[in-house]
């Protein structure tokens, strides 16, 4: 019996290699979309306009090149391992210093991997060797090359223990972890759990929203007193939410599956839905030079979801949470963690709450920043900038 | 400029006509699907169950008629007239029955006028029916713009209010100074409005979804057993059945995409309505045990008119117009009903409106009932059933019986 213990911890380098007729299917796909008519107003009200979608897939069918993708992942150590019964995949960039501190980095919906593949290097060799960390960079289950749950249960919870289970596995007895969208509810999860080796935590999407706030912003509760900041944050928040952006939450909560059979079957679609989160719907693809993503960049990402065919698989992640807001203190249940917290508002990001919040909602708060550049996906948008803030934040917990 | 006056408000013969390339573009793409892995449990709470979607996508290219919604729909007398700048296509279909009574009845989403096409038989002609000559009506079964044969509309404004004037438009316009409405699901909000816009020749409405109440709960009796159970479904609708509403009513075109592209699709999200109406067409296509009208043929033929019409984005945004008017409206009363409203509440609806809720909603109930039989698609599901409600919800409002 000694072998299957040895086999299902096994950690097994992995190559990304998707079929040619894989990708060849999807140019077909993309060549043969049949377009709705146009929006009836000139903005995205009514979600991504067609002129933006049908710019990015005429690209997506013609110049773009996922080889090129394949290889920017090939080029970094990547492994998959069976936790829990389910393969994790993951990238594991150790620094060439020794004492190096281990982080395990998780990434949100729509992202990948690929949105944090820029801060491998400067978080790994650092010009201060004394900064360095050991970057773990798993795939959530259901997303990329990460094995696709076929029963419920893969819950925040769940992968939290399976975080630990994989820092453990990889000889990471003490770390740290960090993450923004989905991966600050994993890693305030694993904060709540508080494993033996897990020193603190940095998220940059934290749970902030006080629950007098959010009682009012839904409408069960009066409007507390607040700062002229608080009420800037709180005006901002009611505004968003009356925009219709939270409509891909409520729906990929509901019904998952209802929705996964059009972005599985239409690339187009696909990408449709991406746009509906703010952290993409505002980004111009090279228009704006101050905007530096790329249309390769996000094809990358919206390609490994169409080609390891998980768009489906992904959405259920919301199904498991249950609706709970990621931002909600009281819902993330964030007042339970008791070991430091650090925390980091990127101001081009949709939600940026007030540090008064925030030290309201982390009791055990130890750093707090807001810098001026970087959005929702901090790490991809603005990768220097983001590193500093986690070499900052985990400096005392070295 | 009489003779371009003459073309706007002239009504034309329609035929529907369809392409057999485009039929066979349709069943390219349902054959090539790719589908995503099964869902995680065994009911539809993560939406339309895979077994369910692939027995409809086998049936689709196997045995189904690709014929069938031309066929159906050519069998009755279809015109389109220009009103306030969109096309709108409806069945005209006048009874023998001279002292018939003038009917403008608007479907729903995901329906369209493929759901009442069971119904013309009946209403028209009831004396095969089981009917009395009296019981006859002359009816007028529009398109939604943006669903079905109609026109897309290019700028923003055609919220259910702006059909409902509309519709009073067309029934002038075809002469009937003097006729009903009736409507469930978004043609419940079309005919609602159009009861409070109370058009002159409006005499009454029959309505079997309670529009008032799904929006807001607010003031409403919630003492007896019915009125608590009523709640409850609303509730549990408003939390977990809400997914498709919210997002047609904020990101349409989102959806659009992929409604456009992909079959398979169109269907799931079609299908993914109430809980009781899909689980009787899941078992109509899975276990082959339809219930009534609501068939395998009957259901594809309004999914193939759906994908032919390429209106998954322009039916979705029927929703965000409703949301839009609503946002507007948020801080203004919506005049009262004043003319006589019927009501039927099927068992398998939404929430089983009890008639406390309905005459709180509207003051001069002339008739309430509770149905045997039939869901959220009543007049799909139980066609015959239907028109007996009608037949007796505007039984006292002939012949200038109520004024």
């Amino acid at each position: 019996m000694s072998t299957t213990v040895e086999t299902t911890t096994e950690i097994r380098p992995f190559h990304a290699e998707i079929p040619q007729q894989e990708v060849d299917d999807l140019r077909r796909r993309l060549a043969a979309t049949r377009w709705p008519d146009k929006e009836t107003v000139g903005d995205a009200s009514q979600g991504v306009p067609l002129a933006k979608l049908k710019g990015l897939v005429d690209y997506w069918a013609t110049d773009y090149d996922w080889r090129k993708a394949e290889a920017k992942l090939n080029a970094l150590p990547q492994f998959v391992t069976e936790i829990d019964g389910l393969d994790i995949h993951f990238i594991h960039a150790r620094s060439s210093h020794d004492d190096a501190l281990p982080v395990i980095i998780t990434h949100g919906w729509p992202g990948s991997v690929f949105e944090l593949l820029k801060i491998i290097e400067p978080l790994t060799e650092p010009a201060d060797g004394a900064d360095a960390f050991h970057v773990v960079i798993p795939s959530l289950p259901g997303y990329g090359f990460s094995g696709r749950p076929e029963a419920p249960g893969w819950n925040p919870d769940r992968i939290a223990r399976a975080w630990d289970a994989l820092m453990q596995r990889l000889g990471h007895g003490e770390y740290v972890a960090q993450g923004g969208d989905w991966g600050a509810v994993i890693t305030e999860t694993m904060g709540r759990q508080a494993p033996e080796g897990l020193r603190g935590i940095h998220v940059n999407l934290p749970a902030s929203v006080p629950a007098d706030v959010e009682a009012a912003l839904a409408g069960s509760g009066p409007v507390p007193e607040m700062t002229d900041e608080e009420r800037a944050v709180f005006d901002g928040l009611a505004a968003s939410r009356k925009s219709g952006f939270l409509g891909y939450f409520v729906a990929l909560t509901a019904r998952p599956q209802a929705v996964g059979y059009g972005v599985t079957d239409s690339p187009a679609g696909l990408a449709a839905l991406f746009f509906w989160h703010p952290g993409f719907a505002t980004w111009s693809f090279g228009a704006d030079p101050n905007d530096p993503k790329s249309k390769d960049e996000v094809l990358d990402d919206i390609s490994l979801y169409w080609l390891t065919n998980t768009a489906a698989s992904s959405g259920r992640l919301y199904w498991e949470h249950g609706g709970a807001f990621p931002t909600s203190a009281t819902a993330m249940k964030v007042a339970e963690i008791t070991i430091p917290v650090g925390v980091t508002v990127f101001e081009e990001d949709s939600f940026r709450p007030p540090e008064s919040w925030t030290r309201r909602a982390y009791p055990t708060l130890t750093y707090f920043n807001k810098v001026e550049r970087g959005g929702h996906f901090a790490a991809w948008e603005q990768p220097d900038l983001f590193s500093a803030e986690v070499r900052a934040a985990f400096r005392s917990l070295r | 400029m009489s003779s371009s006056v003459d073309t706007a408000t002239e009504i034309r013969a329609f035929r529907v006509e369809i392409p057999e390339e485009q039929i066979d573009d349709l069943r390219g793409r349902i054959g090539a699907t790719r589908w995503p892995s099964k869902e995680l449990v065994d009911d539809r709470s993560q939406g339309v169950q895979l077994a369910t979607l692939k027995a409809l996508a086998d049936y689709w290219t196997g045995d189904y008629d690709f014929g069938r919604v031309a066929e159906r729909l050519n069998a009755v007398p279809q015109f389109t007239t220009e009103i306030d700048g969109v096309e709108i296509h409806f069945i005209h279909v006048r009874s023998q029955h001279e002292g018939a009574l003038p009917l403008i009845m608007t479907h729903g989403w995901p329906g369209s006028v493929i759901e009442l096409l069971e119904t013309v038989g009946p209403l028209t002609d009831p004396t095969s029916h089981g009917g009395r000559p009296e019981d006859a009506f002359h009816l007028v079964l529009p398109s939604i713009p943006g669903y079905g044969y109609s026109g897309e509309p290019t700028e923003i404004g055609w919220y259910s209010g702006r059909v409902a004037q509309a519709w009073a438009e067309l029934m002038q316009r075809l002469g009937y100074t003097r006729y009903v409405a009736q409507g469930g699901d978004q043609g419940a909000a079309v005919t609602d409005d159009m009861a409070r816009q109370a058009p002159e020749g409006l005499i009454g409405v029959h309505l079997n979804l309670l529009r008032t109440a799904l929006g807001s709960t607010a003031g409403l009796p919630t003492e007896s057993e019915q009125e608590r159970a009523a709640l409850e479904a609303v509730t549990t609708f408003r939390t977990s059945g809400f997914g498709y509403f919210l997002e047609q009513s904020t990101r349409p075109q989102t959806i659009g995409y992929a409604l456009l592209d992909s079959p398979v699709a169109l269907a799931g999200w079609m299908i993914d309505h109430d809980t009781d109406s899909y689980y009787k067409i899941s078992r109509a296509f899975v276990d082959g045990q339809p219930v009534g009208g609501l068939t395998r043929d009957h259901i594809l033929d309004n999914i193939t008119l759906y994908w032919l019409t390429a209106t998954g984005a322009s039916a979705a945004r029927s929703y965000w117009e409703g949301g839009r008017a609503a946002a507007l409206a948020a801080s203004q009363t919506p005049p009262a009903v004043t003319i006589p409203v019927g009501f039927t509440t099927f068992p398998g609806e939404i929430f089983r409106a009890p008639r406390s809720w309905v005459e709180k909603s509207y003051p001069n109930v002339v008739y309430f009932n509770e149905a045997e039989r039939g869901g959220h698609f009543a007049a799909w599901e139980e066609p015959e059933l239907f028109s007996k409600e009608l037949r007796a919800a505007f039984g006292s409002l002939r012949n200038g019986r109520s004024t």
